[in-house]
């Protein structure tokens, strides 16, 4: 290795290591922050360890009945929305994947298309009111029932997963296209179902915005739209603040909770992720090869 | 004699094909069935609402439906047009989005070459999965964050200034710095996911290519010049075509929860203000208007799709690249 190639790569590293820590800090930060006490983190005395161990945020937060709603709704709204996005996509993405299928090209125009051209807000929001599915959870689950973008990804892993002879061979042995999809595609597509899966729901764990113009019941509302309540417009729960003192406290006392809001917020994605991220790098290579 | 040839006439052949087509599809009628979930939803939730976008030129009355309200041609289009509103959103949409383009478009395949050299293989993994790790953060969670950390009563950014003797800035307040945080934010959340894609892009390339080019003496610096940036040349294209076609379309969610009434001169871009005036109830912009929200809608899907278009096909003239 040559001389500029050493410096090259100290050079290399050391700026990655810079962006490693500006990523991660920020995150390390409000872990270590949940845990301490806010006075000390609102006067800037919070750096590397937690300090003044602290659990009352919280206990705070297990105790709020709202935000205990707000958690128990998204993890229904994710399931249900997950598995019918999954039905939705495997079944066409693989129907889509046949090239023996009349008026392909047709549909995938029909499909394509939606990417590039929308109705907008307003349109989308009349049909979803005529259906009647406003304050439902179907408005939260059907409307974005399919991702096209998804949808590719399936087919282009169905077209390069499943081999035409594989078909032909079940063909002359009688199978139906049902039987063979049952029993040969669906075993063979655990990695694409699980990317998808995983790249759907944490779609519907973090969407605030369908639950803002469609849901008007408090006890329906996901946990990040309330979370939006707690953070953004620091609508402190009365439970949560009526022991406190002055002001400040009160402050710093709204602080502590944020910090927790986040971490419980995040936790289910933050747990997923370590067990999740080798298939997050899959589903990307699937899309990035073109079908 | 060939017009007399039955073989050739074309009705005959199509016939015979017609006719293959349609064994075909019976014999596939359970594909059909598989795809109906699927094309329903797509007529339903956004071919129906394409045909719905019609109210954009209609006064719409909510007793009378869609297609009972009376035509009032351009009217709505010419509001927005006239509207003090209009030129300020255009160029807050605008400024946004060629502001994130700049200085974000970049930065994946900056990361990427640079995690694509590093020799230490639990090194770039662990780099690689922490940078995107911030992508699956929610736009909530994300702007709570920099609330927090930009607070000027005891945020850490303003911690810091003060301790090297400056005064704490109200950054949410300040109408020149939205932009700025905007972008910031987001390269922060999603400059390692965009890098995956140039990382595999990187990884298709035939190492041979660089064997040859240590042996002639190549720096590991000229070789990310003249091998792995040309190798993923037609990757950062396809991107950049989609990126421009989408430069109207700043994502609604975070610039809505950065908004607050200081900010708001900069802020307001059309999707927010879509929002606001189709079903905001924002006393700002009076009664929610669906025809008049609609309007301002279509203009911008319209605007969009033309950008689209157009870069599409000068990527066709100019490298030969193209989406479709």
């Amino acid at each position: 290795m040559s001389d500029s190639d050493r410096v090259f790569n100290i050079i290399n590293n050391i700026c990655l290591g810079i962006v490693f820590i500006l990523v991660v800090y920020p995150i390390y930060f409000i872990v270590i922050a949940s845990f301490s006490d806010p006075n000390y983190v609102s006067q800037g005395n919070v750096w590397l360890v937690p300090m003044g161990a602290n659990l009352e945020g919280y206990k705070s937060i297990f105790k709020d009945p709202v935000i205990l709603t707000g958690y128990k709704n998204s993890i229904v709204y994710t399931s249900v929305g997950t598995f019918i996005n999954i039905t939705v996509t495997i079944l066409a993405g693989y129907a889509l994947s046949r090239k023996d299928l009349v008026g392909r090209n047709a549909f995938m125009f029909l499909f394509t298309f939606t990417m590039f051209f929308s109705g907008g807000l307003i349109p989308t929001y009349l049909v979803v009111r005529k259906l009647g599915l406003i304050n439902k959870i179907w408005a939260l689950v059907l409307p974005n029932a399919l991702s096209v973008y998804y949808l590719i990804i399936a087919r282009t892993f169905f077209i390069s997963n499943i081999p035409e002879e594989l078909r032909e061979a079940a063909v002359i042995d009688g199978c139906t296209n049902t039987r063979f999809f049952v029993s040969v595609v669906l075993p063979l597509s655990k990695a694409i179902v699980s990317v998808l899966s995983l790249f759907y729901a944490v779609v519907h764990w973090n969407s605030f915005f369908n639950a803002m113009i469609y849901i008007r019941d408090e006890d329906k509302y996901p946990l990040q739209f309330i979370l939006r309540g707690i953070l953004l417009e620091n609508e402190m729960r009365e439970s949560m603040t009526q022991t406190i003192g002055d002001a400040s406290d009160i402050q710093n006392k709204a602080d502590m909770i944020k910090y927790g809001v986040i971490i419980v917020a995040s936790l289910p994605v933050l747990i997923a992720y370590p067990f999740a991220q080798r298939y997050f790098i899959k589903g990307m290579m699937i899309g990035s090869i073109k079908g | 004699m060939s017009k007399l040839n039955p073989v050739n006439l074309p009705g005959i052949t199509n016939k015979r094909s017609g006719k293959k087509t349609f064994q075909k599809i019976i014999r596939n009628y359970d594909l059909y069935i598989f795809l109906l979930p699927a094309v329903a939803y797509i007529i339903i939730f956004h071919y129906v609402p394409m045909y719905g976008v019609q109210i954009a030129f209609k006064e719409f009355i909510a007793t009378k439906g869609i297609l009972g309200s009376p035509w009032i041609g351009g009217e709505h289009f010419r509001r927005f047009f006239n509207s003090y509103q209009f030129w300020r959103l255009i160029k807050n949409t605008l400024g946004l989005s060629v502001y994130q383009l700049v200085a974000g478009f970049p930065l994946p395949i900056i990361l990427a070459l640079m995690l694509n050299s590093v020799n230490n293989n639990s090194f770039k993994k662990l780099v690689q999965t922490t940078t995107y790790a911030p992508y699956f953060i929610s736009t909530v969670v994300l702007v709570s964050m920099m609330l927090i950390f930009l607070s000027p009563r005891s945020g850490l950014v303003n911690k810091i200034i003060e301790l090297f003797g400056g005064t704490a800035i109200n950054f949410m307040a300040k109408p020149k710095l939205f932009k700025t945080l905007y972008v910031l934010s987001g390269i922060w959340q999603n400059t390692g996911w965009n890098a995956i894609i140039y990382v595999a892009a990187l990884s298709a390339i035939d190492p041979e290519l660089h064997t040859a080019a240590i042996v002639d003496g190549a720096s590991r610096f000229k070789r990310i010049i003249y091998i792995d940036l040309p190798g993923i040349a037609p990757t950062i294209i396809i991107l950049l075509i989609l990126n421009i076609g989408h430069i109207m379309s700043i994502g609604f969610e975070k610039v809505y929860l950065m908004q607050n009434d200081l900010n708001i001169t900069s802020s307001e871009v059309i999707s927010t203000y879509v929002y606001k005036v189709g079903l905001g109830g924002n006393s700002l912009y009076g009664l929610p208007n669906y025809g008049y929200s609609a309007a301002v809608g279509l203009f911008n899907s319209v605007i969009n799709f033309a950008f689209l278009l157009v870069t599409n096909k000068l990527s066709k003239i100019f490298s030969e690249t193209s989406l479709w």
